[in-house]
């Protein structure tokens, strides 16, 4: 690489092809850096965790308008229960995934509300059949469940993720500690290492979407017509199919609410379709690029190589190697991508500026820019290798002949 | 002469097949992204009411005991404001609006209950908001103040229960109660739906299900609401109400109002009408403030709950920057093209041809790329909508082509291919013939 000198000089004469392939590759670079981000924090979503076992869970969702509560789950439990390969049956008010039940802003001064988490609440056997984890804490206890009143219990022992309660207490040990939303009294028992609300990243709570309570309730008037089911994985559709039509047969007076009747690896991959096509798009749209500016590198080299057979001919006339060739032109390449990766540096952070402002996308961390620089020296690369073998290949003798 | 460039246009395009086929792949691609992206933001973000718009209103007061002046207001409005508003009566037309989930028996039809939504307005509803009937009509007045057990339903729930034959006169059953159709809806499709707009600055961009159809059951405000009893959601409340669902007493706000104020004069006079409400309000001890009553017109309202979904925009401007990086490509590619004709550009030139003529040849060659490119690019496009048709969101069914869109497709990729054309057409016309012609 000690020909740069001469390759300059050369390139001083192309102003204008030179500056237009290193616009590209700026543009190319801040476009790629951010989609591959944007796509990051799509996946990331993708993968939440939503601390229940997913795979062994259905959901059956009844809308029942002016049943009795109590009267409603005796029946439709027993009814769920009797089908064959349910290993547990409990009333939640909603899953991960499924239709949210509430949210409801929490204080621990009764005047400043500091946070919005979803209240999930159960009966008993809830806990087990959701499979969720305790790091934390103790079980509910029998007497934890008690009746709601309109929403929740007045005082209630709850669970709370350990996301919510670094909030609410950052650095602390939440366990014993209280807090209240409007007139209901909430006390700490159990931490959760995770407990996704059911609509992760939709606009409560943090990014990470973790600020979830979980409150024991005893089925009734206030908590009726959503239960979750647990089988095994392979049985799961089957069980399904089995415990809608009991559910429907034991409460005819009851409306099946299908789209929320299902597995809740159903819930979850309609819930985040939106989300996959985004990303599907994004990628699709870094692929489009990366394939414009090669076929726009190849472009300009083939018009390079054919322009200058004449002075290439020379060159091999008074000694040049094949590779010698293959050198510059490949020298040369890495010198224009490498200009345009500077530029677009500046406009890469320029992009993820314009985002964070409008589309709360944070900042795009420093380590994308090698790798996209690496990307697009490679590409460059393997752009101009074809144009640049074809320059290789010319005779020495063109040098003689006029035209 | 025009004709002349033409024909050399489409000579040279066939010399060199593989980097014409080049070029009119990039615009066309970038231009079918583009597109396909501009025009669903073009059908989210255009006016659900055309030539009306700029007279409906929609009060604000704040009715919560913990606003502050210096806040927005709460986005609904409690019962209690909502219907002194509406039945003082100062605005030309005046339409309540609440909706809420109910159990819709068909049995007439043979089919089994379903959960429904069902919209409860004022009848002023329908002439302020030009909704179209193909059957029957708004009910009366009186029906709102009677709580008359009247409906309308929409051509869909129409065709799905009575094969679309005239309905008018039969009944439904909502919940418990038997319900008289007296009017059905032709197809209305507002994007979006406007009427529900509300929440917006809490979805974090995600506002795709303020483009949801219309409600299949239309009944009278107050019939819905006796109807329909215990099932109300509140937007929001700063005390759990007393009984879930009966909101007319409770500390929360779920009900919009609508106004239509026909010219400038009125607008300001209802809009130091709503303060004044306020501050007697305040006087008279159930509000703590009012300073902060708005009444923004309909696109303002739309404005301020950003209706177009955030990813809807952030994928036009992905696709724009991507027919950008396209064209740049392009304006490579065309360069290598032109300047290879060197010689052939310095016999014309030294043959009498002055550079103008040059140069219009070049941008006639570019066009006629864009054409081409725009051409595969409208083929882009329409796939590209088919596609979105085919996703699970609530706008899937609005994504089609309209004339002004497929006017631009084509404008777009001629006038982007004439712009890359520009600056090597320029260099071609700058070539010296003396210099040129010694090499031949």
């Amino acid at each position: 690489m000690t020909h740069f000198a001469p390759i300059l000089a050369a390139l001083r004469r192309h102003r204008l092809a030179t500056a237009l392939i290193a616009l590209e590759i700026a543009l190319a670079c801040a476009v790629l850096c951010n989609a591959c981000f944007l796509i990051v924090g799509q996946l990331r979503m993708l993968h939440v965790e939503s601390g229940v076992d997913e795979s062994s869970l259905a959901l059956i969702s009844l809308g029942c308008d002016g049943c009795k509560g109590t009267d409603l789950n005796a029946r439709v439990t027993t009814a769920l229960r009797a089908v064959p390969g349910v290993q547990s049956v409990a009333v939640v008010n909603a899953v991960p995934f499924a239709d949210h039940a509430g949210y409801a802003g929490v204080t621990l001064d009764h005047e400043h509300y500091i946070a919005v988490p979803h209240f999930y609440s159960g009966g008993p056997g809830a806990v087990e059949a959701l499979g969720l984890q305790r790091v934390a804490g103790h079980a509910f206890q029998p007497e934890d469940f008690q009746v709601a009143e309109n929403w929740l219990p007045k005082n209630t022992s709850v669970w709370v993720t350990r996301a919510f309660a670094e909030r609410l207490w950052p650095g602390q040990d939440p366990l014993g500690k209280e807090f209240w939303s409007d007139t209901y009294h909430f006390r700490v028992i159990g931490v959760m290492a995770h407990l996704a609300p059911p609509d992760p990243g939709g606009g409560h709570g943090d990014s990470a979407g973790e600020w979830s309570v979980f409150a024991p309730v005893t089925p009734g008037d206030s908590l009726h017509g959503v239960y979750v089911l647990r089988a095994s994985p392979a049985e799961l559709p089957r069980v399904l199919r089995e415990a809608r039509d009991a559910a429907q047969k034991a409460a005819p007076e009851a409306v099946l609410n299908l789209p929320q009747s299902r597995t809740v690896p159903e819930l979850r991959a309609d819930y985040f379709r939106q989300t996959r096509i985004m990303v599907g798009m994004l990628a699709g749209v870094i692929v489009a690029l990366l394939l414009v500016t090669a076929l726009g590198i190849v472009g300009l080299a083939s018009f390079w190589v054919q322009q200058r057979r004449k002075q290439i001919g020379i060159r091999r006339a008074i000694g040049a190697t094949r590779s010698d060739i293959l050198r510059y032109f490949q020298a040369e390449n890495f010198l224009i991508v490498t200009a345009g990766i500077v530029v677009g540096v500046v406009l890469t952070f320029g992009l993820n500026l314009v985002l964070m402002k409008f589309y709360e996308v944070p900042r795009l961390p420093v380590y994308y820019l090698p790798v996209g620089a690496l990307a697009l020296w490679g590409l460059g690369q393997l752009a101009v290798l074809a144009p640049a073998m074809r320059a290789a290949s010319v005779p020495p003798v063109v040098a003689t002949r006029s035209v | 002469m025009f004709g002349y460039y033409l024909d050399l246009a489409f000579h040279s395009l066939r010399r060199n097949q593989v980097l014409t086929a080049l070029m009119v792949l990039a615009i066309a691609v970038g231009i079918g992204a583009s597109m396909t992206t501009l025009t669903v933001v073009h059908l989210l973000s255009g006016d659900p009411l055309p030539g009306r718009s700029q007279a409906i209103f929609y009060p604000q007061v704040d009715a919560d005991p913990k606003g502050k002046d210096a806040n927005e207001p709460l986005d609904m409005l409690d019962y209690r404001t909502a219907v002194d508003l509406w039945s003082a009566r100062r605005a030309d037309r005046q339409a309540l609006v609440v909706q809420s989930q109910v159990r819709l028996n068909t049995a007439e039809a043979g089919k089994p209950p379903v959960m429904t939504t069902m919209l409860s307005a004022t009848t002023d509803f329908f002439s302020m908001f030009n909704v179209p009937f193909r059957y029957g009509g708004p009910w009366s007045e009186q029906d709102d103040a009677a709580r008359a057990r009247v409906v309308v339903i929409t051509d869909d729930l129409n065709q799905k229960l009575f094969n679309g034959e005239n309905s008018v006169g039969r009944t439904l059953r909502l919940r418990d109660s038997d319900v008289r159709i007296v009017g059905v809806l032709k197809p209305w499709r507002p994007s979006p739906q406007f009427y529900a707009v509300r929440g917006g600055r809490f979805a974090g961009g995600d506002t795709s299900d303020f483009y949801t159809r219309p409600e299949d059951v239309i009944t009278p405000f107050f019939t819905g609401l006796e109807v329909n009893d215990g099932n109300f959601l509140q937007f929001t409340c700063w005390q759990m109400p007393e009984r879930p669902g009966h909101l007319q007493n409770a500390p929360c706000v779920w009900v919009a109002l609508w106004a239509q104020l026909n010219d400038a004069a009125k607008v300001a006079a209802y809009r130091r009408y709503v303060a004044d409400y306020a501050a007697q309000q305040q006087a008279a001890g159930r509000f703590t403030h009012a300073g902060n009553t708005r009444l923004r017109d309909l696109m303002g309202w739309l404005d301020y709950n950003g209706v177009l979904p955030s990813n809807v925009r952030l994928q036009a401007w992905l696709a724009v920057a991507f027919l950008g990086i396209c064209l740049v490509n392009m304006v490579g590619l065309l360069l290598a093209k032109f300047l290879r004709r060197s010689g052939e550009i310095g016999l014309r030139r030294a043959l009498g041809a002055s550079r103008a003529a040059v140069f219009t040849q070049y941008m006639v060659e570019s066009g006629l790329i864009g054409l081409i490119g725009g051409a595969f690019g409208w083929l882009l496009t329409l796939a590209g909508l088919w596609f979105i048709r085919q996703q699970p969101v609530a706008y899937a069914d609005l994504a089609r082509l309209d004339v002004p869109m497929f006017m631009l497709t084509f404008l777009a990729a001629i006038g982007a291919s004439l712009l890359a054309g520009m600056l090597p057409a320029v260099r071609a016309c700058r070539v010296v013939p003396a210099w040129q012609l010694k090499t031949l």
